[in-house]
């Protein structure tokens, strides 16, 4: 509550820009929301949020117009599982903090600390149309130290401030094989750690008065680790849960059933095997709709297929991109999914209003609705296709810069290239 | 020496018959140990007709026609009348473009499932290691060729890893169902060597307070490796003028072979001062580089590339893993084409192998926003003639011209984009793949009874 007043007034501090008054007109737009798509229209930004989206809306007086000449304007799309700002060069140690090993710090890793809005990365993925990201803290594994929880996750911008939105949007949790090397090479193992650790968590949360008195039993984990898994075990934060074998996938469900803990799968390989029993139990899904490889032993019946098929279950499904660096490629993930069969809508959905819903964040951002956030991209294309290209990105409703340290990179070489052929058509 | 070589070899072709065998085999006595017994599947005449037609060359053929026969284009335009007999595919609506060549690929070496036991591609126990063949540990029933099948790829070149500075020679492979490696060799394409810069082998040995823990170390041992090799070369040579011939080394054999020619020197290598020092060290010894691979700031030296004629096989999207690969740039494709240099997109991925032809358009798309113009025609070259010239099979594959061997995909539409889907496949005019026929669509021996692998899928 503390960190979202203090957000509150950050953005009272925002920089003038974020006030100025922009009307886009003439696009195309697909809302993602109960408009649906707006063959032309116009979208009204002030303050930083949307006011006003629809065909027959008037231009503000002394607002700055945007024409966007018939093209396609999305919301800004969510990379879900992402390391932005969190990560600079994946190899360099000092320059990745996705994960720890210290000990006593599993569950209550939380990404929201640390961030560095100045990363590289942001603006290369904002090229790609992300506006928004959830940066999820990965393993880090040392030998010999069990680490059920990789740490919390949270909601970050890639444009204005502050960075961090909202900490704590999710606890990550490898299930599956991986799960099993950390609770010494089992599944079973891991489950029965668990059931452990949520009934630790449950007594400490009744009984912390008592715990730091010295007079409870022993917890299996760290004081820090143990609050931050109260709001696990009470439902408030949800399990985002690595796993991909279909039979994982239902031990999964019945975990969650039997410890009344909300969950999202992540990864789910398999999950089209077992699509009825997840839309059943209503636990929306993250994936990578291009995996499909049969990369291990639990992800045998991985298939190109596998979110077409759960979405078509009823299953709510948000798409990831490629990780780390190669986040930019989310918008083409979705668009193989479209290629698979997936409506090209729902391939939009699972990249904005999707992650927004399954993030809790869906009254803020992921559509273009009056009085959401104004994220905001224009594309020269299909937003989905290799060969189309953002051309503006408004994020919070400030434009955002069209470059990355790459384009610069690419800008001082082009001249030397150019003039290398002409000096050939001269010979 | 070559002479030597080509003589040795010419005999031993003769008595394996007549299946051509590697374009030169280096200074071996047995230039051809583990010859291919890939025969092309026979099959009737076919003609494709009214497809756009990327031919590779760098032509478009808006509405045309492509005849087959005997597995090799019989013919290819606007304008062609189909012979009676010859089975026709109703191209309208699609796109054709050679069968697509992945540069760089790990399949059958580091496959899938992932376990400990499969990983084969990097023999990490010494930095140079010329004397071990991809070829050896190739796994057909990698579930991941038929991936790449799907996606178009009729030709891959499967390299060991980068750990080394020399990581051993490289096979090149027809994308065919098969029970051994020598059934999908392509026949006659030329070996070659994988060489490493940076920071994967400095990395790999300097962590083991071995040689190279630098930069300055990779380059040393190079010199040294071509130092022997040039030393081993001479006594080859005396020994083809009458001399006793020295004892076979499987290592020496292989860099001998690069310094006379015949086995093709393809270098990963990110950064463009470590690719100008290559080129130099190169030049050093005498031979010449065929491909910088991943090679993500060859736009920064695009011109002096395209002088050398060294290809650059490199991709869009992948960047920042590494200091070395921070520099990337999306358009490193197209600026290396708009030099005048040979631009390749490669995978170096199992994933990403099966759709070289987004990755093109990823490259093609920036460009073009960078004010690069580069047509589709021109653009197709990156994943098809391009790889082939790296490969040394370009006077055989790469192209829609007649004489060609007849590999070619059938898109359901615009190859560049994110909807294309290769909707059928041939090798060698023989049908691979085909989304519509289950014929066409089995999987390896691996997935047969395992979860999941129930139709439909």
């Amino acid at each position: 509550m503390i960190a979202r007043c203090l957000a509150a007034l950050l953005a009272l501090a925002a920089p003038p820009a974020a006030a100025e008054t922009v009307a886009i007109v003439n696009g195309r737009i697909a809302t993602m929301g109960p408009a649906g798509t707006i063959e032309r229209g116009t979208i009204v930004l002030t303050d930083g949020r949307i006011a006003a989206v629809g065909a027959d809306i008037a231009v503000p007086a002394g607002a700055r117009t945007v024409e966007a000449e018939g093209r396609i304007v999305t919301p800004g799309f969510i990379a879900s599982g992402a390391g932005l700002g969190l990560i600079e060069v994946r190899s360099v140690d000092a320059a990745n903090d996705r994960g720890a090993n210290m000990a006593g710090i599993s569950a209550a890793f939380d990404a929201g600390y640390g961030l560095n809005p100045d990363s590289l990365l942001i603006p290369v993925a904002r090229l790609g149309g992300i506006t928004r990201a959830i940066a999820t803290p990965v393993y880090d594994d040392a030998p010999g130290r069990e680490l059920l929880f990789a740490g919390q996750a949270a909601a970050v911008a890639l444009g204005g401030r502050p960075m961090l939105v909202r900490r704590g949007v999710a606890m990550v949790l490898e299930m599956g094989e991986a799960g099993a090397e950390r609770a010494g090479g089992a599944r079973a193992a891991e489950r029965v750690a668990l059931r452990a650790v949520f009934a630790d968590v449950r007594d400490f949360a009744r009984r912390r008065a008592a715990y730091d008195r010295g007079e409870t039993r022993d917890y299996l984990l760290s004081r820090a680790d143990l609050e931050a898994l109260v709001p696990v075990v009470e439902g408030r934060m949800p399990l985002l849960v690595g796993v991909d074998r279909a039979s994982d996938i239902r031990d999964v469900l019945a975990l969650a059933r039997e410890e009344e803990l909300r969950v999202i799968l992540v990864g789910a390989a398999e999950g089209w095997r077992v699509a009825a029993d997840i839309a059943a139990a209503q636990v929306p899904v993250l994936l990578t709709p291009v995996d499909n490889l049969p990369a291990s032993f639990e992800s045998l019946g991985a298939t190109l297929g596998n979110a077409g098929r759960l979405i078509a279950s009823g299953v709510l499904v948000g798409f990831q991109g490629n990780g780390n660096h190669r986040e930019r490629e989310l918008r083409y993930n979705a668009g193989n999914a479209v290629a698979a069969g997936l409506p090209w809508e729902q391939g939009l959905a699972a990249i904005t209003i999707n992650p927004a819903r399954i993030f809790g964040l869906a009254d803020r951002i992921g559509s273009i609705e009056p009085g959401k956030e104004a994220d905001l991209v224009i594309w020269d294309g299909d937003p989905l296709d290799t060969l189309g290209r953002p051309v503006a990105i408004f994020i919070r409703g400030e434009a955002q810069p069209m470059i990355s340290r790459q384009t610069e990179l690419r800008d001082r070489y082009l001249p030397a290239v150019r003039a290398s052929t002409s000096e050939g058509a001269e010979r | 020496m070559k002479r030597v070589a080509t003589i040795l070899f010419l005999a031993a072709a003769c008595a394996a018959g007549a299946q051509p065998g590697p374009q030169g085999a280096g200074a071996a006595a047995t230039p051809d140990p583990f010859p291919s017994t890939y025969r092309p599947t026979p099959v009737s005449p076919m003609a494709i007709t009214g497809a756009r037609i990327l031919t590779g060359t760098g032509a478009e053929i808006a509405d045309g026609t492509i005849l087959v026969r005997d597995g090799l284009i019989e013919a290819v335009g606007g304008n062609l009348a189909v012979p009676a007999g010859y089975e026709v595919v109703d191209g309208r609506g699609r796109w054709v473009t050679p069968g697509l060549i992945d540069a760089h690929s790990h399949l059958g070496v580091s496959s899938s499932p992932n376990t400990p036991l499969s990983g084969d591609h990097n023999e990490g126990t010494a930095p140079n290691t010329a004397e071990v063949w991809a070829e050896h540990a190739v796994w057909p029933q990698d579930p991941q060729f038929r991936l790449a099948r799907a996606g178009g790829v009729t030709t891959l070149m499967i390299l060991p890893g980068s750990g080394n500075l020399i990581g051993g020679r490289s096979v090149t492979l027809r994308n065919v169902p098969a029970a051994t490696v020598q059934a999908m060799k392509f026949p006659g394409a030329p070996y070659g060597v994988k060489m490493a810069c940076g920071e994967n082998p400095k990395r790999s040995y300097g962590a083991r307070n071995r040689s190279p823990a630098t930069r300055m170390g990779n380059v040393a041992l190079f010199r040294r490796a071509f130092i022997d090799a040039a030393d081993y070369a001479r006594r080859l040579d005396r020994a083809g003028s009458g001399g006793d011939p020295p004892r076979r080394d499987l290592q020496l054999e292989t860099l001998a072979g690069v310094l006379d020619g015949d086995i093709l020197v393809q270098n990963h290598c990110y950064r463009a001062d470590e690719m100008a020092i290559m080129i130099d060290m190169g030049r050093e010894f005498g031979f010449t580089i065929r491909a910088f691979h991943h090679a993500t700031e060859a736009y920064k030296i695009a011109p002096m590339l395209a002088r050398e004629g060294i290809c650059v096989a490199t991709w869009a999207s992948s960047w920042g893993s590494k200091m070395e690969a921070l520099d990337a740039v999306e358009e490193n494709a197209p600026m290396v084409h708009a030099a005048g240099g040979c631009a390749i997109i490669h995978s170096d991925d199992a994933t990403l192998g099966q759709r070289l032809n987004q990755e093109a358009g990823i490259a093609l798309a920036a460009g073009r926003r960078a004010g690069i113009d580069v047509s589709d025609g021109e653009a197709i070259r990156w994943i098809t003639a391009n790889p082939a010239r790296a490969l040394g099979i370009e006077e055989r594959v790469g192209t829609i011209e007649p004489g060609r061997m007849a590999d070619l995909v059938l898109w359901s539409a615009n190859p560049f984009t994110v909807y294309a889907l290769a909707e059928r496949v041939w090798i060698d005019g023989a049908p691979v793949w085909d989304r519509t026929d289950p014929r066409y669509q089995a999987p390896s021996d691996f997935l047969l009874g395992q979860p999941g692998q129930q139709a439909p899928r």
